[in-house]
């Protein structure tokens, strides 16, 4: 039980991670593969979002010493620390994580936009979005000669 | 002999700055060209692109021999805490394999691109081709493992629109380019999951910093989840059997001259990038890593050399049966790799070299044939040797060399392969490459019997002979695989500088 509760984010993430990528092989539904997508990446920014949590540690800004705000951080810290670190040992959170879902987040964006416009594309020369009835209409194809220049 | 120590190939200014610049040059020409009012202009700023980049990396071939490795900070920040570029014999392997594939393509696209896609257009694919070879360049030459995962999707993202694009001639370009983002994008974020528990367990990107720290740290379940979701992104990504499902398709139905790039170059860059984690990022004695050589990277590419290689033999359609081929040889060139001696990794970079430039010949052949033809079948080309006896003459030799006739570049590949698995005792390989290089023979047989030796069914439309644009290159890149056939001591001081560069040792 303790395993679970400490390790609830971890957990978490592993199912969203699952569902995005049951919906995306489980669905024919274009757009409803691009949910499932948008879904596994994000587990991923969770995931490092999460990776990124120092426990007691405040956002990664500079505290100055011996003011208020340094001694109201430090009175939510784990009392062994203090007594070791004193007043001023505030304790950050790593910023580098999240700088990286940052980024990791752009592209995921990106990629949502060129994967949406190409399924708009589908529906036009297909007439569907549907994964099976664009395999039929595929299978067609191949059997004509291809379109002479 | 030839020396690479006394290459002096560019101005001391921009050899300094050549790792950035051969990045960043052809991502500028990329938003030139989008902007270019004329399909012409963005024709020449795609050419100037990537001979700029092509440029560079050769810059760096001399700057690599004379100093070992480049390491470029960028913004001057020292790692582990900045982003470093670090660039050895592999990665300039790669750099020059890359750009020069983007010359070739980019001097044939004058031609392909307005018989394959709509005018408009053209500004926008030049673009999105010089944004996805910055992409493969970035990636070959990153020292920084998320750094690597940017320009990982930069080239992807490319890659994508591009192949979408080819639903002009051919409709089911959509659906393919659709697979190819959902199987991509979930490979580049496997590639991210790992990279976070890498990042976890040692607390550094920088894939020099964290192969040291890796190494005391031992073995840890962390360690061993962020390997295997490393591996099976990268393998999605490499088209590794048997993730390789959006590969056929996505190379079949694209424009040719986004065929033969990527032909050449996008699942190379990410077998690159899967080596460097295997033999450069993981501890060397540790057990997983091992494991995983010998007992699911081995037996996955001798699979997939002989079940791609028979899908090869029973498709009807022509590029089909080639991108089937691709697969096949990228379990040719895992098997090389997967060795771990410096005579196999030196065979299997010689093949990946080798394959990149006969794929593209291949590639490019078809392309000039079916610009006029517009042929998807294998039966639709029967007889165009007489119509296009250069072009065909030119696939042939492509073919050739797939198959490994003596005197072509792909007959030396496979007997390098075949030495160094006999060197490492590997008896087994050696049967695998034999029955995959007899049932390539039928392919090729297949395909070459159609072109040459049928006769063209009465009343079918005769091929043109392909323009001048597109013979030039081609006929390049055939003269390079029987020169190099007969005379490989370019590519093999490569290939072995590189494989060197993975693996340590001394020459």
């Amino acid at each position: 039980m303790s395993f679970i509760l400490s390790h609830f984010n971890y957990i978490a993430v592993a199912v969203l991670m699952m569902a995005g990528l049951f919906i995306v092989f489980s669905s024919g539904n274009l757009i409803k593969r691009m949910i499932g997508l948008a879904i596994f990446q994000t587990a991923t920014g969770l995931f490092y979002i999460s990776l990124g949590k120092v426990s007691g540690g405040t956002a990664p800004i500079v505290v100055e010493p011996n003011s208020p705000e340094a001694r109201e951080l430090a009175s939510r810290l784990d009392p062994a620390y203090l007594a070791q670190h004193g007043v001023d040992g505030v304790v950050y959170s790593n910023p580098l994580p999240n700088v990286l879902i940052l980024t990791a987040i752009v592209v995921g964006v990106a990629t949502l936009a060129v994967g949406l416009a190409i399924a708009v594309r589908v529906r036009e020369a297909f007439g569907s979005v549907e994964a099976d009835e664009i395999e039929v209409l595929s299978r067609v194809e191949s059997t004509q000669p291809g379109p002479r220049a | 002999m030839i020396s690479f120590e006394a290459l002096h190939a560019a101005p001391l200014a921009l050899t300094a700055h050549a790792p950035v610049l051969m990045v960043v040059g052809p991502l500028i020409a990329a938003c030139a060209a989008a902007l270019a009012p004329t399909a012409r202009t963005s024709w020449m700023i795609s050419v100037t692109g990537s001979i700029f980049a092509a440029w560079m990396a050769l810059a760096l071939l001399g700057e690599v021999a004379r100093r070992g490795a480049v390491d470029y900070y960028i913004g001057g920040f020292a790692p582990p805490l900045g982003i470093a570029f670090h660039i050895d014999g592999l990665s300039v392997f790669m750099a020059l394999l890359i750009s020069s594939a983007g010359v070739m393509a980019s001097l044939y696209s004058g031609h392909s691109l307005s018989a394959e896609v709509r005018a408009e257009k053209h500004t926008l694919v030049q673009a999105g081709f010089l944004l996805c070879q910055s992409g493969l360049l970035g990636l070959v030459s990153t020292g920084d493992a998320f750094n690597a995962f940017v320009f990982l999707e930069v080239s992807s993202i490319g890659t994508y629109a591009l192949i979408a694009i080819g639903e002009k001639r051919d409709r089911r370009a959509l659906p393919a380019a659709f697979n190819y983002l959902i199987m991509g994008t979930i490979g580049a974020t496997f590639y991210v999951v790992g990279v976070g528990f890498l990042l976890a367990a040692t607390g550094t990107l920088n894939m020099a910093d964290m192969g040291a720290r890796l190494a005391t740290l031992g073995d840890s379940s962390v360690v061993q989840a962020g390997f295997a979701f490393v591996v099976v992104g990268l393998g999605i990504k490499a088209a590794m059997f048997p993730l390789h499902g959006w590969l056929p398709g996505a190379y079949s139905y694209a424009p040719s001259l986004i065929s033969i790039f990527l032909a050449a170059t996008a699942t190379k860059a990410a077998i690159y990038l899967m080596a460097r984690f295997v033999f450069d990022v993981f501890p060397d004695g540790a057990a997983f890593g091992q494991g995983f050589i010998a007992w699911v990277l081995a037996p996955l590419a001798a699979t997939a050399a002989i079940v791609c290689s028979l899908q090869a033999v029973f498709e009807k359609e022509i590029r089909r049966m080639l991108a089937f081929s691709s697969v096949a040889q990228v379990g040719f060139i895992l098997m090389g790799l997967s060795l771990a001696t410096v005579a196999g990794a030196s065979a299997g970079l010689f093949y990946l070299g080798a394959h990149a430039l006969l794929k593209m010949t291949l590639f490019m052949a078809l392309g000039g044939l079916a610009i006029s033809m517009g042929a998807r079948r294998l039966d639709e080309l029967a007889g165009v040797a007489r119509d296009a006896p250069w072009s065909a003459t030119a696939f042939a030799i492509g073919a050739a060399s797939l198959a490994g006739v003596p005197l072509t570049l792909g007959f030396l590949a496979k007997w390098r392969l075949i030495e160094a698995a006999l060197q490492a005792g590997q008896i087994w390989i050696v049967a695998v490459l034999a029955t995959a290089s007899l049932l390539t023979l039928l392919y090729v047989g297949r395909m070459l019997e159609a072109i040459f030796f049928r006769a063209a069914p009465a009343g079918a439309p005769r091929a043109r002979e392909a323009p001048v644009g597109v013979l030039a290159p081609l006929w390049i890149l055939a003269g390079l695989n029987l020169w190099f056939g007969i005379d490989a001591s370019l590519p093999e001081k490569l290939a072995n500088a590189g494989a060197l560069a993975l693996l340590g040792g001394t020459p």
